[in-house]
């Protein structure tokens, strides 16, 4: 008896590759996405996820989509964003500081210098001797917050603070049945 | 006498003497605005109402309505050009919306949203002008400010006071108070003010009253700016 075979192998889909990274971030767009709940069991059926604050992969592979929380505040964040847009085929600006430097770019009328001199060296309460922290192993910040798009090339802009987590569905939905994403009324917000 | 032109393909009567603006908004339908206001002036600065009228653009709060216009304004191109109008006065200042009092019944932040402005495109300015907490019951964020000159106007038509102008030029325009000391606290603006009220971002900010709307609540969660239209503006 010939088993039934079927003449050509079967394949599931290829699933997405994507990699989410937190930069200048508060990680709240990470919440929110996960406030999709138990959506995110019908995602993980099209998604894998690479580096993430979710996985322990350390170095990002090749992916078909990149999430960035955050905007850019130190030298890591731009070796990290840069590593991101090499591998990333659609780049995606989560969040409000992500897309505008956001409220962490409301230090961008301090100067640094007396920034963290006032933090580590003369903030009330410090052990006498304290000295802004000068480990090599430390990136240095940027004199000033940015947003991504002024250092890489930026596909898509998911404005929030954080964008709602419907607003993440439909966007991810939209990008994964190949629809340009769009937010209506009540998902598009920058608060 | 009724006469009438044409928006979008729709019949729009006018008074003689009415702007293409004026008549569309009475006739119930929306053109992006910024610094017009039904009590005051046309000012001209936003240019976000910028129509085309027998296929050439002008700003819809200065043109006259004429009969027979043929008036384009809801087109892919028009609403492409408001985008980028609204990216250049969101880059322009500091519109950091998370942390605005403002947010949610900000005219400038409604109509980013009703042309689908994702990002902002340009470079950020980041400017830095120093906020002025100087009154007692109003605080000035300069920051936020799209020089619309509603406060301009509000003060000197209004509450014949002109605590309020633009000075500078070009990029360097920016508002000032008339005071000697440049400060509002050195004038005699009330809470009460025509111009304590009229600002559709978030420059002019009574103070200790903000976040008093709950999310959910505020103008332009509501309704959006198009519905919002025919309502009385702030």
């Amino acid at each position: 008896m010939n088993s039934l075979k079927p003449l050509y192998p079967t394949h599931q889909p290829r699933k997405l590759k994507v990699a989410t990274v937190s930069l200048a971030g508060c990680f709240g767009c990470h919440m929110s996405f996960l406030d999709i709940d138990e959506r995110l069991l019908e995602l993980i059926e099209h998604i894998e996820f690479d580096r993430s604050p979710l996985t322990d992969i350390k170095q990002i592979g090749h992916c078909d989509l990149g999430l960035i929380e955050g905007g850019l505040c130190n030298s890591e964040n731009v070796v990290v964003l840069k590593e991101f847009r090499a591998h990333c085929k659609t780049l995606v600006a989560v969040g409000a500081c992500a897309i505008n430097g956001g409220l962490p770019a409301q230090r961008n009328h301090l100067d640094l210098a007396q920034m963290l001199h006032d933090v580590y060296q003369s903030r009330p309460g410090m052990t006498v001797g304290s000295v802004i922290p000068n480990d090599p192993e430390l990136p240095l910040p940027l004199n000033k917050v940015h947003p991504i798009h002024e250092v890489v090339h930026v596909d898509y802009f998911l404005p929030g603070c954080p964008p709602s987590a419907d607003a993440f569905w439909q966007f991810l939905t939209d990008l994964m049945a190949g629809r340009t994403p769009h937010l209506g009324h009540g998902l598009m917000h920058y608060d | 006498m009724s006469t009438s032109f044409t928006l979008d393909g729709n019949d729009v009567p006018f008074t003689p003497g009415e702007t293409v603006l004026e008549a569309a908004r009475n006739a119930g339908h929306y053109i992006p605005h910024l610094c017009w206001h039904p009590e005051f002036s046309p000012h001209g600065s936003c240019r976000l109402c910028t129509v085309k009228v027998n296929g050439r653009p002008g700003a819809a709060c200065t043109l006259k309505a004429e009969p027979g216009q043929l008036v384009e304004s809801d087109t892919e191109e028009l609403n492409g050009h408001r985008k980028t109008l609204l990216q250049m006065l969101f880059v322009e200042g500091n519109h950091f919306c998370p942390s605005c009092e403002k947010s949610g019944n900000c005219l400038l932040q409604a109509t980013a949203y009703q042309m689908h402005m994702e990002g902002p495109h340009f470079e950020e300015f980041y400017p830095d002008r120093p906020v002025d907490a100087s009154h007692p019951h109003i605080l000035l964020d300069f920051n936020r400010c799209i020089l619309c000159g509603l406060c301009v106007r509000a003060s000197a038509e209004v509450d014949g006071k002109s605590i309020f102008a633009i000075a500078g030029n070009s990029l360097g325009a920016h508002l000032v108070v008339n005071s000697e000391s440049g400060k509002l606290g050195d004038t005699d603006m009330a809470l009460a003010d025509r111009a304590a009220s009229i600002c559709p971002v978030g420059v002019i900010l009574p103070k200790r009253r903000g976040f008093v709307i709950p999310i959910g609540e505020r103008r332009y969660d509501v309704a959006t700016v198009d519905q919002n239209g025919q309502q009385e503006l702030p």
